[in-house]
C-alpha cells in the first residue's frame, strides 16, 4: 500500500517548507529514519527522516518547490505495487493585504500584482528546463512579461554545453542592468525568511502573552568551582558550561514547577510531559532556539555533550526536524557577551522564558560580611495568563536553590 | 482536375450524387427556377425536374420536418437553407429530431439528411443576417458539423455528406462561393470527415481555422513570412464535429503556439473548444498562452467599417502571434 510523505510541520508557526534537495532517488530503499530530504524552513535547513520503510517511488515535490504544510511530496510503496496520482500541487501564493483589499473591492476584477513575483515560465520551457536540469532561477525571460520561454532555456542549455566547464551544471544568467540607486539613500532591505519569523513569533508573543517579569541574583561560585572539578574529570566533549549548570537547574526545578512546562490553549492549561529546552543560538543572520529534548533523566555530561552538538548544528543549519519543532521552555543567555541582565521575550506559545547574564565577580553580603563573589542575574519572563508572580518567584528561587546547591545539579 | 468556383464544385457534388443515387433529392426557398440564391443549384432543375428539385415555402422549421420525414421514409434529402440565420427557426427540427432520431430509436431508425446553409458576415446584411453559427452546431451530440474552405474540399466532403447515415449540416461561407480552386474530377473523390488538412506548413505557429477563417490564416501566415521572417502552420479543420485534434496537437507540439481564428463571437465559441483541448493534450508543450482570434462581442454592425473592425482579420492573427513571442 502506497504511503504518503508529506511536508511536516517543524514548529507551530510553520505553514511552508522549501523543498531544498532530494537525497534519496525514485527506486531507493528506504529504511524507517534514513534521511530522505532537506527541507528549508523560516528558520533553519533540516533533514526530513522516513517515518516508513519501503520504496522511494515517486518523487512529487520537485527540489526548490515550496509546499504548504501536509501536502504530499512522496510516495514511498512495494517495488512494483500501482501508484496512485498524485498531482504535483501549485506553488503556495499567499494574497499581499493589497490583493485582498482589491479583490473585496472589485470581486470580479483581476489583482494584476497578485503573485505578480512569480517567475513566469511558458509550460514547454518548463518541462525542457526540468529534463535539462536548467536552474529557472538563473534564467532571464525575453517573453512577455519576463515570461521564460523556450527559446530563453535552449539558450541557457546551449550556453551550458558551449561554455560551462564539464560537471558544472549552472548557467551564467544575462542579468539586465541594475537600476539606477534611487535619491533617497537609505537602505531597504527586504526580510529574509528568518528574519520574517522571528519578527512574526516576536510579535505573536509581545501581544498575545502578557509578560510579567521577576530577577534574582544567583552566588555562582560554588557552582563555578563544581563546574571546574566536575570538567577536570571528563572528556573534552562533555565539558560543562554555565549555561549547561542552568540548563540542568531549569530541568530539575520544571520537574516540581509544570506551570512554566506548560502552553496555554483553547481548552485550557497544557502541562506538557517532556521537559524539552530550547537554547537561544544567535546566528550571523539572525537567530534560532532548537530544542535539548526529554531533560528529565539527563545528567549533565549528557546535557553538555548534546547542547554543543546542538549548538553546532544549528550553526551550520543542519538541525533536525524535532529539535527545531519542539521545546517547552526557553533559555536565552548573552553571559557571553558581558550582559548582566537579559529580560526576554517569550518563545511564542510556550509558559516562560529564563534570560541569563553573565557571570561576574562582584561584591555581596555573605554572613554578614561584604565578600567578593560570582554573582548571575537570572530573569524570568512568565505569561501571566499561565503562572502568577507568586509561582514565578517560588520557581525562579527554586533554580536559584539549585544553582547554589550544585550538589544537586548531579542528582 | 478542373478549376471551378465553391459554388461550381457544391453543385457540382449534388449533380454528381443526385446521377449516383435516385434516392437523392434537393429542396428549399428558390432553390429551383431561381437557381438558388447563391446560385448553388442553378441548372438542376432544368437537368433533374421538379420530383427532385423542389421549390419549398418560406417555412424553415416545415421544410426541415419533412427532409427529416422523408429521410425516415427512405430518401437521402438535401435541405438547402438560405442562410444559417433562418436555421433559427428550424432548431428544434434540427437538434431534438434529426440529431436525436437514431438514438432514441435504439438504432432503429437513420436520418440520412443534409442540411446545407450559408454562414458569415462582410456584406452589409445586418445583425440578424451574419451570424456564424458553426460552433452552435458543433455543441450537439448527433450531428456532423463540415465546414469547407476551398472548392475541392467543398466536393468532397458533400459528396460525402450524401453518404452518411445520419444528420449533416453543411455549412458554406457566403463570401467563398466565388473562390477558385483544383477541384478533382473523379466522381468517387471524398473527403472523410474529422480529417483536417494542413495547408501550410511551419515552424512558430500553428493557425488553426475552418471555413472563411482559413484564409485568414492563410493570408496571415504569409505576412508572418513577408514582414517577420516567422513561418506558421495553417490547419484547416474541414469538419468541426468530428473534430480531428491529433493533428492540431501534433501541430502545436512541433511549433509551441497556437492561435484559433473564427468569425464567430469568441465568448462561449468554438475557438474556445480548441483552445482547451489543446491546453489539456498539449500544455507542456505551450510556450504561450493559445490566443484566439474572433468576431467582437457586439451584433453585426451594418456599416461598412464597422463591420470590417467587427469580424477577426489577418492582421488581427498578425498581432495575435506577434505577443506571444
Amino acid at each position: 500500500m502506497a504511503l504518503e510523505v508529506v511536508m511536516p510541520q517543524m514548529g507551530a508557526d510553520m505553514t511552508e517548507g522549501t523543498l531544498v534537495r532530494w537525497l534519496k532517488a525514485p527506486g531507493d530503499t528506504i529504511e524507517r529514519g534514513d534521511i530522505i530530504a532537506e527541507i528549508e524552513t523560516d528558520k533553519a535547513t533540516v533533514e526530513l527522516e522516513a517515518f516508513d520503510a519501503g520504496v522511494l517511488r515517486q518523487v512529487v515535490a520537485a527540489e526548490g518547490d515550496v509546499v504548504p504544510v501536509g501536502e504530499v511530496i512522496a510516495l514511498l510503496g512495494d517495488a512494483d505495487e500501482e501508484m496512485p496520482e498524485v498531482e504535483r500541487h501549485a506553488p503556495a501564493e499567499k494574497p499581499t493585504p493589497r490583493a485582498v483589499a482589491a479583490a473585496a473591492a472589485n470581486a470580479d476584477a483581476i489583482d494584476e500584482t497578485f503573485g505578480s513575483r512569480r517567475v513566469r515560465v511558458s509550460p514547454v520551457a518548463r518541462r525542457i528546463a526540468g529534463d535539462a536540469g536548467i536552474d529557472l532561477d538563473e534564467v532571464t525571460g525575453s517573453g512577455p512579461d519576463g515570461r521564460i520561454l523556450r527559446r530563453d532555456v535552449e539558450a541557457a542549455i546551449a550556453a551550458r554545453d558551449n561554455h560551462a566547464p564539464a560537471g558544472v551544471p549552472t548557467v551564467e544568467p544575462e542579468r539586465p542592468a541594475p537600476p539606477p540607486p534611487p535619491a533617497d539613500p537609505a537602505r531597504v532591505e527586504p526580510l529574509s525568511r528568518m528574519r520574517a519569523a522571528i519578527a512574526r513569533n516576536m510579535t505573536d508573543a509581545k501581544q498575545q502573552q502578557p509578560h510579567y517579569y521577576l530577577t534574582v541574583d544567583v552566588d555562582m561560585t560554588e557552582a563555578m568551582s563544581f563546574r571546574r572539578h566536575v570538567n577536570l574529570v571528563l572528556e573534552d566533549a562533555q565539558r560543562v558550561s554555565v549555561n549547561d549548570l542552568i540548563v540542568r537547574a531549569c530541568a530539575v526545578a520544571l520537574l516540581s514547577h509544570p506551570k512554566f512546562n506548560a502552553s496555554l490553549t483553547d481548552d485550557g492549561i497544557q502541562y506538557h510531559q517532556q521537559v524539552d529546552i530550547n537554547i537561544g543560538v544567535a546566528l550571523d543572520e539572525g537567530l534560532v532556539a532548537p530544542a535539548l529534548l526529554d531533560l528529565a533523566a539527563k545528567g549533565l555530561p549528557q546535557i553538555a555533550e548534546e547542547s554543543t552538538a546542538l549548538v553546532e548544528r544549528a550553526r551550520a543549519g543542519k538541525l533536525r526536524a524535532e529539535e527545531y519543532s519542539s521545546g517547552t521552555f526557553t533559555i536565552t543567555n548573552l553571559g557571553a557577551y558581558g550582559i548582566d541582565v537579559l529580560v526576554g521575550i517569550i518563545n511564542a506559545g510556550q509558559a516562560a522564558i529564563l534570560g541569563a547574564g553573565s557571570v561576574t565577580e562582584r561584591p555581596a553580603v555573605v554572613d554578614g560580611d561584604i565578600a567578593v563573589r560570582q554573582l548571575m542575574t537570572l530573569a524570568l519572563s512568565a505569561d501571566h495568563r499561565v503562572s502568577d508572580g507568586a509561582e514565578g518567584a517560588r520557581f525562579l528561587k527554586e533554580i536559584q536553590t539549585i544553582l547554589e546547591n550544585p550538589t544537586r545539579l548531579s542528582v | 482536375m478542373t478549376e471551378m468556383r465553391m459554388r461550381d464544385a457544391i453543385r457540382e457534388a449534388m449533380r454528381e450524387e443526385m446521377l449516383r443515387d435516385e434516392r437523392v433529392f434537393l429542396m428549399g426557398e428558390d432553390i429551383g427556377a431561381y437557381g438558388g440564391s447563391y446560385a448553388c443549384t442553378r441548372g438542376l432543375l432544368d437537368e433533374f425536374g421538379p420530383e427532385r428539385v423542389r421549390d419549398t415555402p418560406i417555412s424553415e422549421s416545415g421544410i426541415v420536418g419533412a427532409g427529416v420525414g422523408a429521410a425516415l421514409a427512405g430518401f437521402i434529402p438535401m435541405v438547402e437553407i438560405m442562410t444559417i440565420n433562418f436555421s433559427l427557426v428550424a432548431l428544434d427540427q434540427i437538434v431534438n429530431n434529426a440529431s436525436k432520431l437514431h438514438y432514441m430509436s435504439g438504432g432503429q431508425v437513420n436520418v440520412p439528411l443534409v442540411l446545407r446553409m450559408a454562414s458569415g458576415g462582410g456584406s452589409q446584411l445586418g445583425a440578424t443576417h451574419s451570424h456564424s453559427l458553426e460552433g452552435m452546431f458543433a455543441h450537439f451530440p448527433g450531428l456532423t458539423v463540415v465546414c469547407p474552405a476551398f472548392p475541392g474540399d467543398a466536393k468532397g466532403l458533400l459528396k460525402r455528406s450524401f453518404r452518411e447515415p445520419n444528420p449533416v449540416v453543411f455549412i458554406e461561407h457566403t463570401a467563398l462561393y466565388g473562390a477558385r480552386g483544383e477541384v478533382p474530377d473523379d466522381p468517387d473523390h471524398l473527403v472523410e470527415f474529422g480529417r483536417a488538412a494542413t495547408v501550410r506548413s511551419g515552424k512558430d505557429v500553428t493557425l488553426v481555422g475552418y471555413s472563411g477563417s482559413v484564409h485568414q490564416c492563410y493570408r496571415a501566415a504569409d505576412m508572418l513570412a513577408a514582414e517577420h521572417g516567422l513561418t506558421a502552420d495553417v490547419i484547416d479543420l474541414r469538419t468541426i464535429r468530428p473534430l480531428d485534434m491529433s493533428s492540431v496537437i501534433r501541430s502545436v507540439r512541433r511549433t509551441n503556439r497556437a492561435v484559433v481564428v473564427e468569425d464567430d463571437w469568441k465568448f462561449g465559441g468554438f475557438a474556445g473548444e480548441i483552445a482547451a483541448q489543446i491546453m489539456e493534450r498539449a500544455f507542456d508543450w505551450l510556450d504561450a498562452p493559445v490566443a484566439r482570434v474572433a468576431g467582437k462581442d457586439v451584433p453585426m454592425p451594418y456599416n461598412r467599417n464597422l463591420e470590417y473592425a467587427a469580424l477577426p482579420s489577418e492582421e488581427d492573427v498578425v498581432e495575435a502571434v506577434l505577443a506571444m513571442l
